[in-house]
């Protein structure tokens, strides 16, 4: 464990650019490479998850849908708390174990969230964040195979991640598949439920790889607390003249 | 020099006008301005989810509420970015008015699934020249998120001038759609905007 998280560290620091590069503090150098991946993925959503996804929701009721889903989040609570302790975020980990605790038991094995109910909200972490917290940079934007868009470093972290949830040593084989399906089935709920905003990125943008790229981007840099009020966009910053 | 911040100059240039008792200038947008905005914008959105409207009528509504609450100039100069330079006066009209319908249909497809939920407004703070007024966005199943929107005062009206989802924010997610919709058309700005009056 130690030592794969050295060699991803390794790994992480491979692309280092001194500052954001290019426009919008985008550093894309595989760009090529990445939009190949992005077609390669919007083949699969176009003939297989989309498909299957609005054939899911569209069967099973939202209900069971959004249980489904909980239920795999359940189960990713002891891997947040592995990557909360890792970051020495104690109440992150105090969060993770209580949920979990909690949504195991009142919750039916996970199926619902009284958590949150109590006021305890999701906080999911993973192993790019501990990357982040450890001080490895964010390296070059990636598009990955199935799983889409990333950087270098979460990248590595996912691989990481394989590893870091105590559930995958303990859960018998049986179990183990099932929690697997539940995954699965729950990537394909997220999918049918947010049907029009996915396909509205994938199909309706104008160039649907830049899109998927500045909005991740974004939206993962401010999960990692990396949007300062210095990043914020002044009202000063463009001349409005003639509009 | 060093004891003499920008900071005790602001409160000092206060202080004096205070004791001058001068009326404060009509054009001061503060905390409680930037927060009444913002809940006035949301009671607004959060009335047309509740609606039940069609969605082309919600779209309408949608592009009444930004043309009464958003500082379309400035997000559409900025969504334009570097191109405006060349972009003539009728150009940058006609594309403020294009990208205002897109930004009303795009968005409102956004707010349409809060439906059955609601934003709240958490609270307001000045960064830099302007407001962040933090609201949260509460939707079945969902944890809840943040939606934030940045108040100023640039026009002369207290206005939004740009929304952050969960950190994406519309200004540079515009700029990047706007500049791939130009490549696309090779640089051909009226072909952009007509592109721009059927998208979203």
């Amino acid at each position: 464990m130690a030592l794969a998280a050295v060699t991803v560290l390794g790994v992480a620091g491979c692309t280092r650019p001194a500052q954001y590069e290019g426009r919008d503090g985008i550093f894309d150098p595989y760009e090529s490479g990445n939009r190949k991946t992005h077609e390669f993925n919007r083949d699969v959503d176009r003939a297989l998850l989309r498909p299957l996804a609005k054939g899911y929701v569209a069967v099973v009721p939202d209900g069971i849908v959004i249980s489904v889903g909980k239920f795999a989040e359940n189960l990713g609570e002891p891997s947040n708390a592995v990557n909360h302790l890792l970051q020495g975020n104690v109440r992150g980990v105090g969060r993770n174990v209580t949920r979990f605790l909690i949504n195991s038991t009142l919750g039916f094995a996970g199926l619902f969230d009284p958590a949150s109910d109590f006021g305890l909200y999701p906080d999911k972490t993973d192993f790019g964040e501990t990357l982040h917290v450890w001080g490895a940079s964010e390296g070059a934007y990636v598009e990955l195979p199935v799983f889409g868009p990333s950087t270098e470093r979460d990248a590595a972290g996912r691989v990481v991640d394989m590893f870091t949830n105590p559930l995958s040593y303990v859960l018998p084989t049986q179990e183990a598949a099932a929690a697997n399906s539940a995954k699965v089935a729950a990537k394909l709920g997220d999918r049918g439920r947010y049907s029009d905003l996915v396909d509205s990125v994938l199909y309706e943008s104008a160039d649907s790889y830049a899109q998927g790229r500045i909005l991740y981007l974004q939206n993962r840099r401010h999960d990692l607390g990396m949007d300062t009020e210095d990043t914020y966009i002044a009202p000063e910053d463009v001349n409005t003249q003639g509009f | 020099m060093s004891r003499f911040t920008r900071r005790t100059f602001m409160a000092t240039s206060a202080a004096a006008l205070m004791a001058l008792a001068l009326p404060l200038p009509a054009f001061a947008l503060n905390d409680a301005e930037a927060r009444g905005l913002v809940d006035n914008l949301v009671s607004e959105i959060n009335d047309v989810i509740a609606s039940g409207k069609s969605e082309t009528a919600m779209y309408g509504d949608f592009e009444r509420i930004f043309r009464k609450y958003a500082d379309l100039p400035y997000i559409a100069a900025y969504a334009m970015g570097v191109d405006a330079r060349r972009a003539s006066d009728s150009q940058k009209k006609a594309f403020t008015n294009a990208f205002t319908g897109y930004i009303s249909r795009k968005y409102g497809k956004r707010f349409r699934e809060f439906i059955g939920g609601r934003l709240e407004v958490q609270g307001v703070k000045q960064v830099k020249s302007f407001y962040q007024v933090t609201t949260t966005a509460f939707l079945r199943g969902e944890a809840p998120f943040e939606v934030d929107f940045h108040v100023s005062d640039r026009s002369g009206k207290n206005l939004f001038f740009n929304m952050y989802i969960e950190g994406i924010n519309m200004l540079l997610t515009e700029r990047e759609e706007v500049g791939s919709m130009l490549d696309r058309r090779k640089g051909d700005i009226d072909a952009m905007i007509a592109d721009l009056a059927k998208a979203g």
